[in-house]
């Protein structure tokens, strides 16, 4: 089986330009940033979720706080990836009670990720709200989820795979659709 | 990197790579302390042996509040109420645990090398948690976090051990443990209780010496390790505990002679007013409240690379390993091991 690219979804200034535009839909959709917190997913929701606090200090010189989550422990296949799954910590570095929590992710999918994601901030109180920024929404959910604040939605098949590389973790920056063909 | 063990038996065999991963490990257990809801459900479904039979408190409620925390269940066996004092061989004991189909077995023994012995029969993984005079490595794990976190590094440090070393499997982890990262050791104690031969064990190259009088044992340490005093091993008159506290106990004056920022470890339980005073016990220095919390970080992260469950192919993830480990069991360094 060969991995081949078929498309580039965005490149480094859309995902910028994206970016620039969640981060605004935030503000306005929460009214008041008083309690708003960014939830970045491990890994590449954690510079996503910071790069959308860095645009939203340039709205209205507003600092969001941004924590980290490893959703490892709550994974629902865990006896299936145990054996690779090495353990990142989470950084929450606020009280979650009655915060209106935003998490972020670079794709949702099937979305057990955001299911075991919400469990483990459950575990730390009780958020006010929790809603979804995602960067690309890729249908195929398995689970009643669906993402607020989606940067945008493409129709993929179940063999494709959507690659979020970030110049933080890849060193590069674009989003690219790939495929496995026998 | 990571690295999954089939069992832990020992820290002896374990590269300075294999312990810090289990460190770092036991870093986001350290954060679900703090969570105001504890409990997990990544064991959901799975059952833990706790076989002790030496009797033990803490480290069995430790382990069995990781297992908790990670939501499996227990099975629990006390060497009291067990079947041994009606004469069942170790072997017959386990294996009849074993066929109520738990998926770990954490065990703790009076004989060095039994949880090896237990391993070779058994297809799931054995932790030991404390066997003879052997080893005790969920312990030294959790003694070189609480280091690691209150001096921001295990490397090169001047570790002093006080106290029963000869009878201590605690000892023994922290040596082959701290030994790895260039550690140097001073041992200090009654002579009866710091034989030479202990000078030979530890990784290659370790730097242990001995020293007899406590001052001069705590000069420049980082670390004072103090052991638990057993006042049936002090053979009287050869050494009264009067004697005892007087040459060794660990007091303020003392620690004086060690850096100023150095911390104080004990595995506990304390007999305060014997091997350490209470000003020591509860001064800032003292680090045994941050040893017993880190004590379930540390469980929960060994059951959970241990218990975790099957790789993809099905098999146990560490199933591969398990000829280097038969290897390893004859593998024994340390000559006192068998004394007991």
């Amino acid at each position: 089986m060969r991995i081949v690219e078929k498309a580039q979804l965005m490149s480094a200034s859309e995902i910028d330009r994206t970016l620039q535009r969640l981060a605004h839909e935030i503000v306005e959709k929460s009214g008041g940033t008083k309690h708003l917190a960014l939830i970045g997913i491990r890994r590449r929701g954690v510079p996503l979720a910071q790069r959308i606090a860095q645009a939203m200090r340039g709205i209205d010189g507003v600092d969001v706080p941004v924590g980290t989550l490893d959703i490892t422990l709550y994974r629902d296949d865990l006896s299936k990836v145990a054996s690779h799954a090495v353990l990142q910590s989470s950084h929450i570095p606020f009280g979650v009670d009655n915060m209106d929590l935003v998490m972020v992710d670079d794709v949702l999918y099937t979305g057990r990720t955001i299911r075991a994601a919400m469990n483990g901030l459950f575990d730390l109180g009780r958020p006010k709200r929790v809603s979804l920024c995602v960067l690309i929404d890729r249908g195929h959910r398995e689970m009643p989820i669906e993402s607020q604040f989606t940067g945008r939605v493409v129709q993929t098949s179940p063999t494709e795979i959507i690659e979020v590389r970030l110049r933080e973790i890849d060193n590069e920056e674009r989003v690219v659709l790939v495929d496995r063909v026998e | 990197m990571t690295y999954r063990p089939r069992d832990l038996l020992a820290l002896e065999p374990l590269t300075a790579d294999e312990l810090t991963f289990l460190l770092d490990q036991s870093k986001p257990f350290q954060e679900i302390q703090r969570h105001p809801l504890k409990k997990l459900a990544t064991l959901r479904g799975k059952t833990i042996a706790l076989a002790f039979f030496e009797s033990s408190t803490r480290t069995r409620i430790s382990f069995g509040t990781a297992a908790s925390r990670l939501g499996a269940d227990i099975m629990n066996l006390q060497a009291e109420a067990s079947s041994l004092k009606k004469g069942e061989s170790l072997l017959d004991t386990v294996h009849t645990l074993d066929a109520m189909k738990p998926d770990c077995l954490v065990m703790r023994h009076g004989a060095s090398g039994a949880p090896e012995f237990v391993a070779r029969h058994l297809d799931i993984p054995v932790i030991n948690a404390g066997d003879g005079t052997h080893e005790h490595p969920s312990q030294g794990l959790l003694d070189a976090l609480t280091i690691r976190d209150r001096k921001g590094t295990i490397e090169n440090l001047n570790v002093t051990i006080l106290g029963d070393i000869k009878h201590s499997r605690v000892a023994r982890s922290n040596i082959h443990l701290l030994g790895k990262f260039g550690c140097r050791f001073t041992l200090c104690g009654p002579a009866m209780w710091v034989p030479s031969e202990l000078e030979k064990i530890g990784p290659p190259g370790a730097r242990i010496r001995r020293v007899f009088r406590i001052e001069e044992a705590l000069e420049d340490a980082d670390v004072a390790l103090v052991l638990r005093v057993q006042s049936e091993r002090l053979h009287e008159p050869a050494l009264s505990l009067e004697d005892y506290i007087l040459l060794y106990q660990l007091s303020a004056e003392r620690l004086r002679h060690a850096k100023a920022d150095a911390i104080v470890l004990h595995p506990g339980p304390l007999n305060r007013g014997i091997e350490i005073t209470p000003e020591v016990a509860d001064s800032p220095q003292s680090c045994v409240l941050e040893q017993v919390t880190n004590g379930v970080a540390v469980r929960m992260a060994l059951l959970f690379l241990l218990a975790a469950g099957p790789s993809e192919d099905g098999a146990h993830p560490a199933v591969e390993a398990q000829a280097s480990k038969k290897r390893r069991s004859t593998d024994v360094k340390d000559p006192s091991h068998a004394s007991r």
